[in-house]
Parts: structure tokens; sequence; C-alpha cells
């Protein structure tokens, strides 16, 4: 049991998060590096950065004096609260790549991890297809509902405290899924308008917004990427749930 | 011990080892519905500079809080 739960959500977290990052090169990747651009000053010409740093993403460039030494990834209102100037960060480029590849993967692995967990609790004989049907939830969990909060950000987007959008976020991911699995498995009117009231809260209650918007980067390319990501992660999800089902039902009894 | 008996024993040792499945099956799937938390929070929202710098660009791609 223990090897049918884990290796499914093993094979199936790696395999997707390696294709996944293939696709997130033609996808997300490029609006991503181009939003960077413009965090970092290259397409405003009213800040004189020093060419050398030109590759070292800087949050609220425009709060900067020329002079200021630069921060990498400087949070955007918790300025100073972790790290400092010498922070590791991995070189643009392979290195970098790699890394978005590992991180892919163990988010990969991680959600997979839930659904062979929901395919075990439940029950069912899930296949494929099962497995497609269980990663939708995963998607209106994850992807959908916080979304509608917290929309994908471009790097130089203006944010509200990061742990204040952190707590948001994950209580509305738990909201909805909780929320989900009553208005799936509940079966009586009551406990359906129950989930219909969880999901509703966290959207009620209202994520943590800025003050002020007017990140660095131009608004189209910004709900550019937040499309983007969103409809990535609608591949991501099915693909995961095919695999983990699939891997899961192949690992039956072993 | 009768053929009466014998059958009773036996169903209650299918009962046992039904509950014994089922908790063991309960058992891993909490295991690892913790352990993709675990992972989850680890990748998209440790504070840690490290961490951050290194999936900086998957935390963007599954809009996670990031900054």
């Amino acid at each position: 049991m223990f090897k049918r739960v884990f290796g499914a959500a093993f094979a199936a977290g790696i395999l997707t998060g390696i294709l996944i990052s293939g696709i997130h090169q033609f996808t997300t990747t490029p609006i991503l590096l181009e939003a960077e651009k413009y965090e970092q000053g290259e397409h405003d010409h009213s800040q004189a950065f020093a060419p050398h740093l030109s590759n070292q993403p800087v949050l609220e460039s425009a709060s900067f004096s020329n002079d200021t030494p630069f921060k990498i990834y400087k949070a955007h209102s918790d300025a100073g609260h972790e790290g400092g100037d010498e922070a590791w960060a991995p070189e643009d480029g392979i290195e970098r790549t790699l890394y978005t590849v590992g991180s892919e993967i163990v988010f990969g692995v991680a959600f997979a991890l839930m659904l062979t967990a929901a395919f075990t609790v439940h029950g069912v004989p899930v296949d494929g297809r099962r497995g497609v049907l269980w990663a939708m939830g995963g998607f209106a969990v994850f992807t959908l509902a916080p979304a509608l909060g917290l929309p994908p950000e471009v790097p130089g987007s203006m944010a509200a405290d990061l742990g204040g959008r952190q707590i948001w976020w994950l209580g509305c991911a738990a909201a909805t899924g909780v929320g989900l699995l009553l208005l799936v498995f509940g079966n009586r009117l009551p406990l359906i308008v129950l989930g219909l009231l969880i999901i509703a809260a966290p959207h009620v209650i209202g994520a943590p917004q800025p003050e002020h918007f007017g990140g660095t980067a131009p608004p189209e390319l910004a709900g550019h990427f937040a499309a983007a990501s969103i409809v990535t992660k609608a591949i991501f999800w099915a693909m995961l749930g095919w695999f983990s089902g699939t891997f899961y039902k192949k690992l039956a009894d072993s | 011990m009768s053929k009466f008996q014998q059958s009773q024993a036996a169903v209650l040792s299918h009962d046992q080892a039904q509950d014994h499945d089922r908790v063991q099956r309960l058992g891993v799937a909490l295991a690892a519905a913790l352990f993709g938390i675990f992972l989850f929070l680890g990748v998209g929202f440790a504070h840690s500079e490290t961490i951050h710098n290194s999936t900086h660009d998957s935390r963007h791609f599954y809009a996670v809080p990031c900054h």
C-alpha cells in the first residue's frame, strides 16, 4: 500500500514536473523574463542602473535612488525582514532553469501525494480518467479559487504584506477543498449549502490588497501572465491527474 | 469446535482483517497527505531567502504569494 501511494505519486509528480517545465518555457517564462526587464529598469530610461547589476531582479526599483545598493528579490513590504544583500540566488541561464525544473518537480510530487492520498481514502478503483476528475478538484482548490483574490503576479507587481497574503492563500485553498468535498460527497442539501458557504467565505472576507496599484510591468504583460499561468496549470493538473491515476492503478496490490 | 463456531470465528477474523486493512490504508493516506503538504509548504511558502530564490520562477508559475 505504501509503495503504491508513494510510488505512484513520485512517478506522476516527477514526470509531470519535467513535462510542465517544458511547457512553461513557451507559456509563462518569456512573459516572466520580459516583466523582469521592467522590474530591473531596463525599459525605464529614467533609471540609470549599473549594467553589471542588470541581470539581478530588483523590486520597487522606482523607489530606489541610483546609488542605493540593490537587494536581490527584495520583499515588497517587509524589507530587511530576511536575508541580506549577499543572499544566494541561482545564476541566470541553465542554473536558474535547473532550479526551476527542480521546484516544479517538488510541486508535482507534493500535489500528486495529495491526489493519491485522496484516491486511497475514497477507496474506489482509480484509473487515469478518474485521476483527472480528482485533479480538476485540485485545479479548483490550488489555482482557480486563490486566483480570484490573488491572481498570478509577474515580478514587480504591487502587493500587500507577504505574510497576510500567504495566510489568505492557504485559508482559501483549505476552504475550497473542504467545501468541494462537502459539495461532491455531502449528498444532503444542508451539507451542499454549507459547502458553498465555506467556498465563498474567503472571498467575502477578501484577500489582502496593496494600498495602491502601479507595479513596474505594463498591465498588458501582467494580464497575459495571469492567463498563461492559469491555462498552463490546467494542463499541469490534467497531466498530473492522469499519470497519478494510471500509476496508482498499475501499482495495485504490489 | 462446532461448525457454527468455526464459521463465527472465520467471520470475526475476516472483520478484523478488514479493519486492519482500513486502518493501514488510512494511515498511509494520512502520511502521504502530510508529506505532500510539507513539500508544498516548503517549495511554495518557506521564507528562507535561499529556498525563495531557488523556487522563485515556479512560485510565480503556481501563483503562490511571492516576495
